[in-house]
């Protein structure tokens, strides 16, 4: 049960990186290499253990309900690779209306 | 006058306080070391030597003002390319951010800045550090001053070379597996991960969240500790910031002795599969810290063995999420669009285009650990494995006051040798993961050098928030081993002859 | 497909089910994760900063007023809420989003398992809430090229602005037995939402500028079974009484493919309002896989019980006790109070009244006269351009004998117009009535003069015939009279 290279193409898809047939073909040995080193996590830790998500346990950080400083737009687009009218240019959106 | 490139940082700082030496003499010193220099070593990204010296100039002037400066201000220092910089490219050692100046910058940066330090540059890295090597950087490997066909540690490398080569006194790295420790271990300089939530991660640029946690990199542990009591400290921009003091990191650095210590060797981190002269020094360094007054007991943290495998499920998990906004549309490399293509297109060839090799084998595993049907059996599970090597900690530090470890299994490696079994360059870090995974303090400290003359790094583990024992455990044994050779380590790498 | 299908006969076939997503902007200073201004109508991306334009580096930290206003609000619908709870990621691409994942929650909502009891035509029904989670909104796209719309556009401009400000997403379980009023146990639904929402203070609630957005979810289950029939997910629905057209619609087109033998496609439509139907959105090739997580870059959110409890001490009155303290207060009989409500009036009612017009003549000014012009206008109540205190201000003058109901209502229309308070409009337009005693007498003496057998029946004590007279000395007027004032003159005149 390993990833084949259809499987990589789909992923490649989901993570939105094209990936040519012999890109796909290279990885899936790669990734099952890696998937079978690391198979071995599920095996160790049972139901009763909780998952940790943090380093350091802490809970409710907040910010209180202030407007600081916002970029200006210039800022806002220094990076952009193409802009218009203050705004973000990107190619056409095909999906939903 | 030439000021002595050699001297640690904490020294030049008391030249220039007692007006023996200036902030400009020092920067146009290492400004000129780091263009002798750099060719070979690759170790510098972006270097500013006008801004160097302005800002060095500054410096000179303010305190000639009688102004009470900082206790490292006019000190010339190098900055992983993953800060967020205003005044110098970010690029995270990748063709996605090349040329990207990000419009603000980072905590730490902003920190160096308020305590005068000097930037003198952005220094290389593995790609959005994922590496061990500084191998993956778009702009070519960085190489080891100890050995130039070698690899510096990484992901950075860049950092750790910068003081090893005496470019730089002091710089800053992020470590989210051991890029600051084993770089740090490879080059014969002192590399600390402080606890997570020590030091901002604000503008650090993100590779696996829970993981990763700026830090100094320097030649000795007082200078390290001088840095990340001013890089350190509560940010409310980063949640996982704690509010909390720190312990005296620059009293500890210079503690006398080591009585009343209590030190565990870990038992799952050594024998098979680690290098014999890694295994010698580290012996050697541990009779050192018994013969400065520690205790030395064994410990054994069980579930450390797993903490490899589910640090390779939650950091790509982490990182295929973090890097997700790297698509072309608001900043970085766009790539094929040529006024036909969709947004979705375009998206799809910038990111085949702009991601090398190891950054989208990770993005792939980790869109796989967190996809449905997949979730509990790897991502699920490595939380899990992570609770349980929290709790080997725990346990530990109800023995012990610190574990102690080499921070690798080898020295330096050569140029080319892993890159293509992605396996054996996860192994550099199999020493260092569990402080990431658990979050506390750890550090890497130089050991002495193999037969071969290369460096080798003890690593200390501490209790979260308790990081000033890495530094009393650091500088005693640092002393200990000047004291055996008759200087520091870093001195006979002074000695040699830099060249590609 | 083009078989019409009669909705009250598709009735005795399909039990419609619905699900409701309604998804409500929260009107807090700043953003969900950032010190950006939530404000609306700024010019582009300046209200923007690395946090919310996902900028690498940046981090985002949950503002504090949301967590509140979300908490507020799953007490308002009668929920639970989390001792713990977590944001998550939900990863997928698109250009409005800057992350290119939507920092949301998944399985550990900050309120769930809540209700609303509604009231359609003397009826009540129970809508459950499955659960209200915290999340941020997207940017903005400007389609250029083409049609305008997505599809053939050249490109796109992207608005930052709006991502990033906090959203609550309510989210009720399957509403069944509604039957034939499902549409409009939907539409009371979210109108209860709207008042609820408003009367916590925590959003604009305005459907036509975005910050309160329905998806309904239609599906038909033949009658007798147990099996759920496919849902599709309707978006686009602006107004009030487009969830009603939408549902209603959808339920009508369900019903004819069924009927047909065919199989409903579960999709995503769009309703559009003028035509009143709905049509597909595109379809995506695979289910998305949004590989949710924890949001490692936010610590988890463990409210207090004693904050909760102090925050429960913070609910207005709940809507329907209002509504009966309301109906009491106001000495309305069923039948008119009832029409106050169903013509979402009753806030404005209200707050009339409070301006200081007796409930009497309030009730009639917005249920009457201003429910027409909104209906005209094919806007809600609340959408016109009259606020509760102009609505009193007009009646003040009525009531002071300055304008009659004829020309309060020629006020209303300038105010509406914009031309001002009331009194300005009385002003400009002139429209105060004639007090002028010799210039009204004069006209009710000629009218006198010109129906002597009129005028004779009042002297002999048919004072009802007055009325005639009374038409007349108005037109004569222009209006511009007090018509009380022209009877009294008439019959002491003819006494």
């Amino acid at each position: 049960m390993g990833i084949t290279a259809d499987d990589v193409a789909r992923l490649g898809a989901l993570a939105r990186i094209r990936l040519t047939e012999q890109e796909c073909h290279d990885l899936a040995p790669e990734l099952n290499v890696i998937l079978e080193s690391v198979r071995s996590v599920s095996e160790v830790a049972g139901p009763d253990v909780p998952m940790a998500t943090h380093a350091i346990p802490m809970a409710n950080v907040f910010r209180d309900d202030v407007v600081t400083g916002s970029l200006t737009q210039e800022q806002a687009l220094s990076g952009a690779p193409d802009q218009e009218d203050g705004r973000f240019r990107v190619p056409q959106i095909l999906g939903e209306e | 006058m030439t000021p002595n490139l050699t001297a640690s940082a904490a020294e030049l700082a008391r030249l220039m306080a007692a007006g023996e030496l200036t902030s400009e003499v020092l920067t146009r010193s290492c400004l000129a070391r780091i263009e002798q220099l750099n060719p070979a070593l690759n170790v510098f990204l972006s270097v500013d030597a006008e801004s160097a010296l302005a800002q060095a100039r500054d410096i000179d002037a303010r305190r000639a003002a009688g102004e009470k400066l900082g206790p490292l201000a006019g000190i010339p220092i190098g900055v992983k390319d993953n800060f967020c910089t205003t005044d110098f490219p970010t690029t995270c050692g990748s063709r996605m951010l090349q040329g990207w100046t990000p419009p603000y910058d980072s905590t730490v940066v902003g920190k160096l800045r308020a305590a005068g330090l000097v930037i003198v540059g952005k220094t290389n890295m593995d790609e959005f550090a994922m590496g061990s090597s500084t191998e993956t950087s778009f702009y070519g490997p960085t190489r080891n001053p100890w050995d130039t066909e070698r690899i510096p540690g990484g992901s950075g490398g860049g950092s750790a070379a910068a003081v090893a080569s005496f470019m730089v006194p002091l710089a800053v790295g992020s470590d989210t597996g051991g890029s600051i420790r084993q770089p740090g271990s490879v080059t014969g300089t002192v590399g600390v991960k402080p606890t997570y939530g020590g030091v901002s991660r604000y503008g650090l640029v993100a590779m696996a969240s829970s993981l990763d946690q700026p830090g100094p990199c320097a030649r000795t542990a007082l200078d390290a500790a001088m840095l990340q009591e001013i890089i350190g400290g509560y940010d409310r921009h980063d949640s996982a910031s704690i509010d909390q003091p720190v312990g005296d990191l620059t009293g500890a650095a210079s503690a006398a002795d080591l009585s009343g210590l209590r030190v565990g060797v870990v038992t799952e981190l050594g024998g098979e599969g680690y290098e014999p002269d890694v295994l010698a020094r580290f012996d050697e360094a541990v009779d050192l810290l018994r013969a400065a007054g520690a205790e030395v007991v064994e410990v054994s943290c069980p579930s450390f063995r797993y903490a490899l495998p589910a640090y390779y499920l939650i950091q790509p998990a982490e990182l295929s999420s973090n890097l997700a906004r790297f698509d072309g549309m608001r900043y970085g490399h766009r790539a094929g669009d040529d006024g036909t293509r969709s947004a979705e297109e375009v998206m799809n060839l910038t990111r085949d285009e702009g991601f090398g090799k190891e950054a989208k084998r990770r993005i792939i595993i980790g869109t796989y650990a967190l996809s449905a049907g997949y979730y509990d059996a790897y991502y699920g599970s490595a939380q899990k494995v992570r609770t349980l090597i929290q709790q080997d900690f725990d346990r530990a530090f109800e023995a012990v006051d610190v574990l102690v470890s080499p921070t690798t299994p080898t020295v330096a490696f050569k140029i080319g040798e892993r890159m293509a079994d992605p396996m054996s360059m996860y192994m550099a870090d199999l020493c260092t993961i569990p402080s990431n995974m658990a979050g506390n303090a750890s550090a890497s400290f130089p050991a002495g050098l193999s037969e071969d003359g290369l460096p080798v790094g003890l690593q200390v583990m501490a209790p979260p928030m308790a990081d000033e024992r890495l530094y009393r455990v650091g500088g005693v044994l640092e002393r200990a081993l000047e004291q055996q050779w008759g200087a520091p380590l870093l001195a006979r790498l002074a000695e040699k002859e830099i060249s590609a | 497909m083009t078989a019409t299908v009669d909705y009250d006969d598709l009735l005795t076939r399909y039990e419609p089910v619905l699900g409701l997503e309604v998804h409500v902007e929260l009107n807090t200073n700043s953003k969900m994760f950032c010190g950006c201004p939530t404000t609306f109508g700024g010019e582009p991306n300046t209200q923007v900063c690395p946090v919310c334009l996902g900028l690498p580096g940046s981090l985002p930290v949950i503002n504090c007023k949301a967590v509140e206003s979300a908490i507020r609000i799953g007490l308002a619908l009668n929920c639970q809420i989390a001792d713990w709870c977590r944001m998550a990621r939900k990863n997928y691409f698109y250009p409005d989003m800057t992350k290119n994942f939507q920092t949301s929650q998944y399985d550990e909502p900050i309120a769930f398992d809540g209700y609303v009891d509604l009231e359609v035509e003397g009826k009540t029904y129970r809508v459950e809430i499955e659960r209200a989670h915290m999340e941020e909104d997207a940017g903005k796209a400007l389609h250029v090229g083409g049609s305008g719309r997505i599809h053939g556009a050249e490109y796109s401009l992207i608005d930052y602005n709006r991502a990033g400000v906090p959203l609550i997403e309510i989210v009720t379980k399957p509403v069944k037995g509604a039957g034939d009023k499902a549409p409009e146990v939907a539409k009371a639904y979210v109108s209860h939402l709207r008042d609820l929402l408003r009367a916590l203070g925590v959003s604009d609630v305005r459907m036509e500028q975005g910050s309160l957005r329905c998806d309904a979810n239609v599906s038909l289950m033949p009658i007798g079974s147990e099996v759920l029939g496919t849902r599709t997910e309707t978006k686009n629905v602006n107004s009030l009484r487009s969830v009603e057209r939408s549902i209603r619609y959808e339920m009508t087109r369900q019903a004819a493919i069924l009927d047909d033998g065919g199989k409903v496609k579960q999709e995503t439509r769009h309703f559009h309002e003028g035509e009143g139907n709905t049509s597909p959105g595109r379809s995506k090739e695979e289910a998305e896989d949004y590989r949710y997580f924890a949001e490692p870059d936010l610590m988890p959110i463990a409210p207090s019980r004693e904050w909760v409890e102090e925050l429960r001490g913070t609910l207005p009155e709940p809507p329907a006790e209002r509504r009966r303290r309301l109906q009491a207060e106001w000495g309305f009989s069923d039948i008119d109070f009832g029409g106050i409500v169903s013509s979402g009036a009753l806030d404005l009612v209200d707050a009339t009244v409070v301006a200081g017009a007796t409930p009497g003549a309030s009730r009639k000014w917005w249920v009457t006269e201003l429910a027409r012009r909104a209906n005209e206008a094919g806007v809600e109540l609340d959408a016109l351009a009259i606020t509760p205190a102009q609505v009193a201000a007009v009646q003040g003058l009525v009531d002071d004998g300055k304008v009659n109901d004829k020309l309060a209502r020629q006020v209303i229309e300038g105010v509406l117009a914009g031309e001002g308070e009331p009194a300005e409009v009385v002003e400009k337009r002139g429209l105060a009535v004639v007090s002028d005693e010799g210039a009204l007498s004069t006209a009710v003496d000629e009218v006198i003069e010109r129906n002597p057998e009129v005028a004779d029946k009042i002297r002999a004590g048919k004072v009802q015939a007055a009325g005639a007279l009374i038409g007349q000395v108005m037109k004569a007027m222009k209006g511009q009279a007090d018509a009380a004032k022209v009877r009294e003159l008439i019959l002491s005149k003819l006494s």
